[in-house]
């Protein structure tokens, strides 16, 4: 029987859900043994190749590339996971929803001290992903099934969650291992 | 600031007694005089009642007629509710912010002019309308309203703006000389209780023949019932009034009528305010008041002076003051307390909380205002209409009102109706009577849809209309808001819900919140981005925003949403879409993207567009 | 009067209650939990959260402020209720900035101590991300309004307390805020001693400089849930 297939990404994130996720210690051994990994910043596979058992989504969505893996992600993903704060609620991103977007694009491409543009212009390079005029958490962009929050959420939360799902459970996490810290 | 203005506000606060309860009135007094109430006479204020700053600044940022941004001389709020958006107050306001050069919300540079919009001011059989400064301008057109703003900018000094604004005076008292309004009475139906011909004085004399509990038994054999919306029965609140402590009582008549698309009190204040001072008297005397409150909404500012020259008339004919009618022991005066824009002020602790100076927040129950009113004293509030009820049932007697109307729910009840019919205005029908008779009444032509009750009542459809319009079927305080073909209820829902949200208190949760998120729904759901699931979520979101609110204002005000879920559901499912591939439909990628493109100049690479 | 005892019923259980007490201190008081947030022992009630919404005899009340009354039948933990306190909560968070990844009251916080017992993973609201101000002006306090629930625990306590008027209401419905007795924070008498401080749930209002002496993960509700000194916790309560 072919092993189940489980797809992560990074959108507007830091990487550290991934970064929690091999903090799991020597029970990453396991997660190798259980499942084959597709699209993963640990393969570095850059596109989804198929159908994926689980997906785990990092980081909400600042832009349209952010919107784009995601519903990549949800088109292929039997079961898809909003994991740590950022993909729940914005997280540290969603501090510029506060600010307006003309002021974002100025401070990064015209204003900042270290910002070097002679154009005076902010760019139009199609490289640059166009910005969501705000951080939107990913449930509000596709239907998601489970939410693991934490910043980022710990090993445990995500071992725990991960066994649960490759079970067929919803993973139920108890008191202790609910954190928005 | 400059000592002027300090000592303008300290005499403002003398000619109050320096009564730090007296706030509300101070500050409508200084910012009239001063065009706004900014830091330094805030400081003034507190220093001289002895209160902090903050709380006087919680009661200016409170009100919508007060405020720490300078105004405009002259203040134009155009009414922004719903009957006045159905005949073009958007055109309205089209033609006020070119001709001004200022958008709403702002104050042109030579501070003449200010525009703001008002929730309903009592004008929705008159609208579009607008109040400019005190002064009621019904029946304005755009071109009208570009007219009156072209002349007034020729009269940089305006001392009689009534007299430059007013052409023509509507019916009846409306040409007093101490009220000279254009408003219109537009009475269509009189009915036998409020609105028939009657001498005044009887109902007064029988109840001072009668001891105050005969006066009491009176008022519940008629089984007459609280006008103002509740339905509270009147003769058991005074009955709890008068057994609160001995001692100082208060009769409070609630004249706020801020229910959008309700104006029947005015009507009556204009018309009848005899009838109301004798019944607050009649209530003073059962409860054991010595004094009465008129709560007059700001709106109807242009009725004070008025009610304020019946009142000292009444004072001379011994009709107030000491000795009632010459009846030894029983002193009875009123106080008019003018309100300063907001709807919740209506709900009676609020209006206790707006009578005392503070802020209108509604007060945790118990104690009720029967217990700890005004002032921590028992008070009752009642309703104009109510009040104007009490004295024909002393002078025609309980019997004869409870055979008027059904056996539940006696008496007559004002209607004011207003929206798509050719006979708007106000109506006295006994309680009981069949919603479509009067719709026929009122000449609306195959209604789609009728507001029973204002925002916080139901909006029904024609399955409704033989139901009757009393305490138990159709209740209403007395808004009838008619929508004829091609009115949309989704598009009405949503404009009720912005009034929900501008006339919150915001202390609870769900109503502060509730109602935003209720809004957003529905108008995601009217933009063609909702899904089955959303008309569910409305339900429980509106259920829960009832069931925890703290006062009526939450308790009532997802009605727009769950009354139109249930009598135009087919209108909602309609707009809904079925997502494809997991995406959540609310999710408005074009929208969340457009300023990014304006900003860089160019289109989506993702998306193609 | 005052020896006479109370009786009434929650969720089916009798307890014994005496008059004059809020339905909260009699159930609190029978090792019930009744989830509040606005409600402070010790300052008057002032009923804003909701969050102790119980049914008294089916009507619902905020436990809070309703006193008890002689044969009162009181639901409390019902799966409606549940879920009337679960959307109050998320109303709350939806409403606000509640960044808790940075927040210094993030273990301590009660709002978030309540999301944590109810077992919300993710707020069943869009988030409004409303503009509201901050005030660092103080030496020795913060105000960040991103992180108010209006709960006027510092409106309270100030007066009750302290003998001060530090804080007040500005404002009204979604436009409603805290606001201070001067220009800003350091135009008021306050003092980082003072009750009120420490009287915010939420990180609405911190000390300056004491910042994580207690590390996140062995905070007050890293140890325990909300509300387990006086019944503990099943799973979404
Ligand atoms: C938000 C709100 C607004 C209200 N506005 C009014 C009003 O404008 N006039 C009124 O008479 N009652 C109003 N009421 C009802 C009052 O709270 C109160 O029940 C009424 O004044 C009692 O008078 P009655 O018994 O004669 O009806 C309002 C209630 C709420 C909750
Ligand atoms: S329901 Fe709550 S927020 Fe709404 S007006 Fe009443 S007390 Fe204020
Ligand atoms: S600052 Fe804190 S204590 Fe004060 S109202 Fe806001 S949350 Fe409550
Ligand atoms: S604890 Fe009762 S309303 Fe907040």
């Amino acid at each position: 029987m072919a092993k189940p297939r489980v797809a992560t990404a990074s959108l507007c994130g830091c990487f550290g859900c991934h970064m929690s996720l091999l903090d799991i210690d020597d029970r990453i051994l396991q997660l190798v043994e259980l499942v084959d990994f597709d699209r993963c910043p640990i393969d570095d596979i850059k596109e989804i190749t198929g159908p994926v058992d689980i997906g785990l989504i990092e980081g909400g969505c600042c832009n349209e590339e952010n919107v784009k893996v995601l519903q990549e992600f949800r088109r292929h993903c039997k079961v898809l996971v909003s994991v740590g704060d950022c993909a729940i609620n914005g997280g540290v991103p969603a501090l510029r929803n506060l600010v307006p977007l003309r002021e974002c694009y100025e401070e990064a491409y015209l204003r900042g001290p270290s910002v070097d543009n002679p154009s005076g212009r902010i760019p139009d390079d199609e490289e640059i992903p166009l910005l969501l005029d705000r951080v939107v958490p990913c449930h509000e962009v596709v239907r998601i099934d489970h939410f693991l929050p934490g910043c980022p959420p710990s090993a445990d939360t995500l071992w725990a969650a991960l066994t649960a799902l490759l079970a067929g459970r919803a993973p139920e996490l108890p008191y202790e291992l609910v954190k928005y810290d | 600031m400059t000592t002027t203005a300090e000592q303008a506000a300290a005499a403002i606060c003398a000619e109050h007694g320096d009564d730090r309860t007296r706030l509300l009135d101070i500050l409508l007094a200084v910012q009239r005089r001063h065009g706004r109430l900014d830091d330094g006479i805030i400081d003034a204020l507190a220093a001289r009642l002895g209160i902090p700053r903050v709380d006087v600044a919680g009661v200016v940022s409170f009100y919508s007629f007060l405020g720490d941004e300078p105004r405009g001389r002259i203040v134009i709020r155009l009414c922004n509710d719903v009957p006045d958006l159905m005949v073009g107050a958007d055109k309205v306001a089209e033609g006020l912010e070119e001709e001004l050069g200022i958008r709403f919300g702002e104050t042109t540079p030579d501070g003449r002019f200010t525009l703001e919009w008002a929730s309903c001011i009592g004008m929705s059989d008159q609208a579009p309308a607008a109040l400019f400064n005190d002064v009621v301008v019904p029946n304005l057109g755009p071109g009208a309203a570009r007219r009156l703003v072209r002349e007034l900018k020729l009269h940089p000094e305006v001392a009689d703006l009534r007299r430059l604004i007013v052409r023509e005076y509507g019916d009846g008292k409306n040409s007093h000389d101490l009220v000279r309004a254009a408003v219109k009475n537009n009475i269509r139906r009189p009915g036998e209780v409020i609105l028939a011909d009657m001498a005044h004085g009887a109902g007064l004399r029988k109840a001072l023949a009668m001891s105050p509990a005969e006066v009491i038994r009176e008022v519940k054999t008629a089984r007459l019932r609280g006008r103002g919306g509740a339905g509270f029965p009147t003769g058991m609140k005074w009955e709890f009034t008068r057994a609160g402590d001995a001692g100082q009582r208060y009769l409070v008549c609630n004249a706020d009528e801020g229910e959008p698309g309700t104006f029947k009190d005015r009507v009556v204040l204009t018309e009848r305010p005899d009838l109301l001072f004798e019944g607050m008297t009649i209530a003073g005397y059962a409860i054991g008041a010595s004094r009465g409150l008129l709560y007059l909404r700001g709106e109807y500012a242009y009725l004070r002076e008025y009610l304020e020259h019946v009142l000292s008339e009444r004072r001379g004919q011994g009709l107030l003051g000491e000795g009632v009618c010459g009846k030894a022991g029983f002193d009875f005066d009123i106080r008019i307390q003018l309100g300063a824009g907001a709807y919740v002020c209506g709900e009676e602790s609020a209006l206790i909380s707006s009578c005392e100076g503070l802020r209108g927040d509604p007060k945790n129950r118990p104690p009720f205002p029967a217990q700890r009113g005004y002032l921590g004293r028992p008070t009752s509030v009642n309703n104009v209409e109510t009040l104007c009820c009490v004295p024909r049932i002393l002078e025609m007697g309980s019997g004869w009102f409870a055979s008027l109307g059904s056996r539940k729910s006696t008496g007559t009840k004002l209607l004011s109706v207003s929206g798509d019919c050719t006979r708007r205005g106000v109506y006295e029908v006994p309680l009981g009577t069949r919603l479509r008779a009067v719709l026929e009444m009122c000449g609306a032509d195959e209604p789609v849809a009728v507001q029973v009750g204002g925002p916080s009542g139901q909006m029904v459809g024609p399955a409704d209309f033989e139901r009757e319009i009393c305490f138990d079927d159709l209740a209403t305080g007395g808004a009838l808001v008619v929508f004829g073909a091609g009115r949309d209820p989704l598009a009405i829902a949503s404009q009720y819900l912005a009034f929900f949200i501008h006339e919150s208190c915001g202390y609870c949760t769900p109503c502060r919140v509730g109602n935003v998120l209720l809004k957003e729904r529905l108008d995601r759901i009217r933009a063609g981005r909702g899904e089955a699931a959303d008309l569910d979520y409305l339900q429980t979101l509106g259920q829960t925003v009832k069931a925890a609110s703290r006062c009526g204002l939450g308790q009532t005000s997802p009605n727009p949403v769950l009354s139109t879920l249930r009598s135009f559901r087919s209108a909602y499912e309609a707009l809904l879409v079925t997502p494809a591939g997991g995406a959540q439909p609310g999710f408005d990628l074009e929208g969340r993207l457009a300023e990014a493109k304006a900003l860089t100049g160019r289109g989506s690479v993702h998306f193609g567009s | 009067m005052t020896n006479a005892t109370i009786t009434l019923t929650v969720d089916g259980r009798q307890i014994e209650t005496r008059p004059g007490q809020t339905i909260l201190e009699a159930t609190e008081a029978a090792g019930v939990y009744v989830p509040r947030l606005c409600w402070m022992k010790g300052l008057l009630p002032f009923g804003s959260c909701r969050v102790c919404t119980v049914r008294v005899n089916g009507r619902p009340q905020a436990a809070c402020t309703q006193p008890v009354a002689p044969g009162m039948v009181i639901e409390n933990d019902t799966e409606e209720l549940r879920a009337l306190r679960r959307d109050l909560i998320d109303m709350l968070f939806v409403e606000g900035n509640h960044f808790c990844m940075f927040c210094e009251k993030s273990g301590n916080c009660e709002l978030q101590a309540l999301a944590y017992r109810f077992g919300i993973a993710a707020p069943g609201y869009p988030f409004l991300f409303p503009q509201r101000a901050l005030d660092a002006s103080h030496p020795g306090i913060f105000l960040d309004r991103n992180r108010c629930v209006l709960c006027a625990r510092c409106v309270r306590a100030s007066r009750e307390l302290d003998g001060k008027t530090v804080f007040g209401f500005a404002g009204r419905g979604a436009g409603r805020r805290i606001a201070v007795n001067g220009e800003d924070l350091a135009h008021t008498d306050a003092e980082a001693t003072d009750r009120a401080v420490a009287a915010c749930p939420t990180g609405s209002l911190l000390v300056k400089r004491i910042g994580y002496a207690v590390p996140v993960g062995r905070r007050r509700y890293d140890q325990e849930p909300i509300g387990s000194d006086i019944e503990p916790a099943a799973a979404g309560r």
